[in-house]
């Protein structure tokens, strides 16, 4: 059973299609999150399931039924803005019971209701503050509470985190998280923030250029992309370009571009000897030391770059490429200018055919 | 020493604004509040007293068109804005960003010629022999001349035409400032049309909408051109009265009376218009 | 261009040497087409340290500017000869006249008289006579031939058509048309009041009849030409001019009386230049600038045969509307005694406001 679906959509603006035949389900009470670049038709694909875009072609789904003839308003999907569109003139209790006496509630039910979801974001009482007297934070779960109050089949939710300073972000993601949970919704989620994505979604959809490139659960995407695109959009990743120049049983081995050459994993996409690839390697399946035959390389210590758990070394190869290693301790001993060793396992080096782009 | 500088160029700065302010504005009023204190007692020799404000009581005719003046300014303002949000809302939040400043041109354009013009150009639209009565007779429909000029309704549309721009600009420039997100959230969160024009567009939209006004309420009650020359015969403005006492009566003690009157009772008007709105003057004419 | 250059010259070295001015400046104040270009530039010929600076206006706010300056700013003003009495006692914006320097031996002698009994003040005499005019009906004959006096402008024949300007003329023609006297009330406030109730009620039913109030001349004329208005109370020279393009706008002195008023020279208490005002004066009343001023304005000069030196057309029309009962009927406007101005300002107010 499918909360939202998606039916091979398409939306044009001018020349310029958007949204290029997307289709995709929902499943029902699951955190879904669409990410790609600005500019990708995201944003175009969630007006539309909003209704304030009317697709050209396909068609759109709610619990099975198409919305398609609906207006916004007559939708039961709620969305949280990218600026979050909090009413100003209105006060917190105003913003959640608006929607409410638009449904056309009953005037005696509606403070309970406010009351309850206010409760549920963990912002009681706040009934009386004017929206300017909020926290980034509160506004945020504002926000949500405003939709939430009336449980919608889906909640779209549009960027809402992007406002927000680092440290709050972080904080926002998981407590995000825990309100889909707790509320038992379905949340559309569109970001261009991979680790936004990734953290919270029980899937993603990586959009690039009006399409999905690949669907599924954070860590699919994570550990066998479809594409280079994803693979490359999908958390860090060292990248380097050449060409294969022999293809034996799904490895490929690649002569880089000035020079070295190293084994890769061919992706399920049809690549032949002397295409030009790209070969993708995550900076945590590098290790220090040397390794087996076209899965190490040597160089110097280009810099250390301190960041806790998330710290790399940054190795300058032979040939001049610049390799992220990661470096989990940050204890290596290592200083500039060392020379070093890095291998990786054979199986972590993927290689796709390089975008004409 | 740099402080010393520093204040004798903020007062350079404002020397010509505090001048203006006291020479041509406080200094005036004051004069006439003093002059509308003047009782005449015979040729040439005056007493201080209210005898002018009491006159102004005991006369119908005065506060009767004082009132009159009054609430056609309210209709006119009401008009003005039931024309102007359309206009402005289309402005700020329909056009294409390129298409704007035409627009807002458009709508300046009346403004390049003086008052005392366009009321002409309504003349020449409106008289029996004008334009428009001689273009529905030759249309067929109507069989005879007919006299559009000297009665209330042409003094109304005359004057929201005149003063119609100074609702849109401060519309404009607060709808411009909303978010269209605002908007789709109202349609989103269930609300119709009127809904979100109701709770969202005209709340957001109130500062301006009270500031315009505010303004056009003013500009019509103090107009004196439109209303007389429109009006003609039955025209009955407050501010003819106060002409007709400084100019034809040689009554200037009864004419600054009746300024000082007409200041407060629409200021009056304003007060009143801003307590029901809930607004300020601070939020409205004076937001920056 | 000549002119103008010379205020601007003129403008300058009064900016530049407060007070001392190289050329005197002449500010007349008068009734617009009574400073013909032609008779200005014929001044500033024969006199050429005079400079002309001419300002159109009405009596009403002659006064009210003379009187907001305490009479400076001009040098010559031009009210009609009933508003200098009043005018002069109450806010004394007036000096009195030297009349060595004015030849009025070429002036009308009855109108010299008149106006002299008219603004004498303790002995003084403040105004001489320049032009005179009547008061009266114009009408359209080819629409309304049957037109006699002030009553005909109530007429609801004329539904519509006719007009008048909401002065106090009206007040008083509509007076002398219901068969009574304003001038002989002018000394019994009650019975003028009186009057001036009937007056006005008569007037305020009239309004369903009258088309608008007309304002100035160029106002009746539009009004007139267009035949939207085809009976008006009017100036005679206004109702002379239009004669001129139609030939069937004729001016009809009521059978009542036709109003005299007579246009004057009075010296503003603050004018600079009463020496150049006098030149004005005397220049002006020669003969050959009579017939120039009279071609412009319409109006009668205040000189014995006044009428023979209007232009032909002009003179054709005043020959066509007067007969000589007409001229020995003329009312003349008495000075208007305190108090008698304030009741009929209210009258007026009324009949503005009435709906």
């Amino acid at each position: 059973m499918y909360d939202l679906r998606c039916e091979s959509v398409i939306k044009r603006f001018g020349n310029f299609t958007a949204v290029n035949g997307v289709s995709f389900g929902v499943p029902a009470g699951s955190f879904f999150s669409i990410l790609g670049p600005s500019g990708c038709g995201k944003t175009t694909l969630m007006r539309m399931i909003a209704g304030f875009e009317h697709p050209d072609a396909g068609d759109i789904l709610l619990k099975e039924n198409s919305v398609l003839n609906l207006a916004p308003n007559k939708r039961n999907v709620k969305m949280v803005f990218q600026h979050l569109a909090l009413f100003p003139m209105m006060n917190v209790g105003e913003n959640i019971a608006y929607g409410l006496r638009c449904r056309g509630d009953a005037k005696a039910g509606i403070g309970e209701k406010v009351r309850a979801v206010l409760d549920r974001v963990g912002l009681p009482g706040v009934e009386d503050k004017q929206i300017s007297q909020l926290s980034g934070g509160q506004k945020q779960r504002i926000a949500i509470a405003r939709c939430m109050v009336l449980e919608p089949d889906v909640l779209l939710l549009d960027e809402p985190l992007g406002a927000l300073d680092l440290k709050l972000r972080e904080h926002m993601k998981i407590e995000l998280k825990q309100l889909q949970h707790q509320f038992e919704t379905t949340f559309l989620y569109i970001t261009h923030d991979q680790s936004e994505a990734l953290v919270m979604s029980d899937n993603v959809a990586v959009m690039n250029a009006g399409r999905f490139e690949q669907i599924g659960p954070p860590r699919e995407l994570y550990d066998n992309p479809v594409s280079g695109f994803v693979a490359g959009f999908v958390g860090d990743t060292n990248r380097w370009e050449g060409r294969i120049d022999r293809l034996v049983d799904g490895t490929a081995r690649v002569a880089l571009n000035g020079g070295g050459s190293v084994l890769a994993k061919t992706g399920a996409n049809s690549l032949r000897e002397a295409s030009a690839v790209e070969v993708f390697v995550r900076p945590e399946a590098v290790a220090i030391g040397r390794g087996n035959d076209g899965a190490t390389l040597s160089g110097r210590v280009d810099s250390l770059l301190f960041n806790g758990a998330n710290s790399r070394i940054l190795v300058r190869t032979e040939t001049g490429k610049l390799v992220e290693v990661a470096d989990t301790s940050g204890a290596t001993g290592f200083n500039e200018g060392d020379p070093i060793d890095i291998h990786w396992h054979a199986d972590r080096a993927l290689c796709f055919a390089r975008d004409a782009a | 020493m740099r402080s010393d500088t520093g204040k004798l160029s903020l007062i350079l700065l404002m020397a010509p604004f505090a001048l203006w302010i006291v020479l041509l504005i406080a200094l005036p009023q004051f004069g006439i509040g003093y002059v509308s204190l003047r009782e005449k007692v015979g040729p040439g020799e005056y007493e201080l007293g209210f005898a002018n404000y009491t006159a102004f009581l005991g006369e119908p005719i005065y506060w009767n068109t004082l009132l009159r003046t009054a609430w056609m300014s309210i209709l006119v303002t009401f008009l003005a804005l039931v024309v102007g949000f359309p206009v402005a809302y289309y402005i700020a939040k329909i056009a294409r960003k390129r298409a704007r400043a035409g627009l807002f041109l458009l709508c300046l354009i009346p403004l390049w010629v003086s008052d005392l013009v366009r009321a002409f150009g309504w003349i020449v639209l409106l008289r029996e022999t004008g334009i428009v009565s001689s273009s529905l007779q030759w249309m067929g429909v109507i069989s005879g001349p007919v006299e559009l000029l000297y009665n209330d309704i042409t003094v109304i549309i005359g004057l929201v035409y005149t003063v119609v721009l100074f609702m849109i600009v401060p519309l404009v420039s607060t709808l411009d400032g909303m978010d269209d997100a605002m908007l789709e959230a109202g349609y989103n969160l269930g609300g119709s049309r009127f809904t979100v024009f109701r709770r969202i567009i005209v709340p957001y939209a109130m500062p301006g909408l009270v500031a315009g006004c505010i303004i056009t309420f003013m500009l019509t009650a103090g107009s004196y051109l439109t209303p007389i020359l429109l009006g003609g015969k039955n025209s009955s403005w407050f501010t003819e009265q106060i002409y007709n006492q400084f100019i034809t009566r040689y009554n200037w003690e009864a004419g600054a009376t009746f300024g000082v009157l007409l200041l407060a009772f629409t200021s009056l008007v304003v007060w009143v218009g801003l307590r029901l709105t809930g607004q300020s003057l601070a939020t409205t004419v004076a937001k920056e | 261009m000549k002119a103008s250059l010379k205020l601007l010259l003129a403008g300058t070295a009064l900016s530049l040497v407060a007070g001392t001015v190289s050329a005197e400046t002449l500010r007349l104040m008068t009734w617009g087409s009574y400073a013909p270009e032609e008779l200005i530039n014929k001044f500033e010929e024969e006199y050429p340290d005079i400079v002309v600076e001419v300002t159109f206006s009405n009596n009403e706010e002659m006064i009210a500017k003379l009187r907001a300056t305490g009479g400076s700013g001009y040098d010559l003003a031009q009210p009609s000869h009933d508003r200098i009495f009043s005018a002069q006692q109450e806010y004394n914006i007036y000096k009195p006249l030297d009349l060595s320097q004015i030849d009025t031996s070429v002036m009308s002698e009855n109108l010299l008289e008149g106006v002299k009994a008219n603004t004498t003040i303790d002995g003084e005499v403040y105004a001489v006579p320049h032009q005179w005019g009547t008061s009266g009906i114009m009408t359209n004959k080819s629409v309304a031939p049957d037109v006699t006096g002030w009553n005909d402008l109530c007429d609801p024949a004329y539904e519509g058509k006719t007009s008048m300007r909401l002065r106090r003329t009206i007040l008083l023609g509509t007076a002398f048309g219901m068969g009574m006297d304003p001038f002989a009330l002018y000394d019994d406030p009650e019975a003028y009041q009186d009057m001036l109730d009937q007056v006005t009620e008569k007037l305020i039913d009239c309004k369903s009849v009258i088309k608008t109030y007309w304002t100035g001349g160029d106002d009746l004329a539009a009004l007139m030409l267009s035949g939207e208005v085809v009976v008006s109370e009017t100036w005679d020279s206004t109702a002379y001019k239009l004669f001129g393009e139609n030939p069937d706008i004729v001016f009809v002195p009521p059978e009542t009386g036709a109003l005299a008023w007579i246009d004057t020279f009075a010296i503003p208490r603050g004018g600079e230049a009463d020496d150049a005002a006098y030149k004005w004066i005397n220049f002006v009343m020669r003969p050959e600038n009579v017939e120039i001023m009279s071609a412009s304005t319409g109006a009668i000069a205040a000189v014995p045969n006044g009428i023979d030196l209007l232009p032909e057309d002009k003179r054709a029309a005043v020959q066509a509307a007067f007969e000589d009962t007409d001229l020995e009927n003329l009312k003349f406007f008495a000075n208007i005694p305190a108090g008698i101005e304030d009741m009929e300002g209210l009258a007026l107010e009324r009949i503005q406001a009435a709906q």
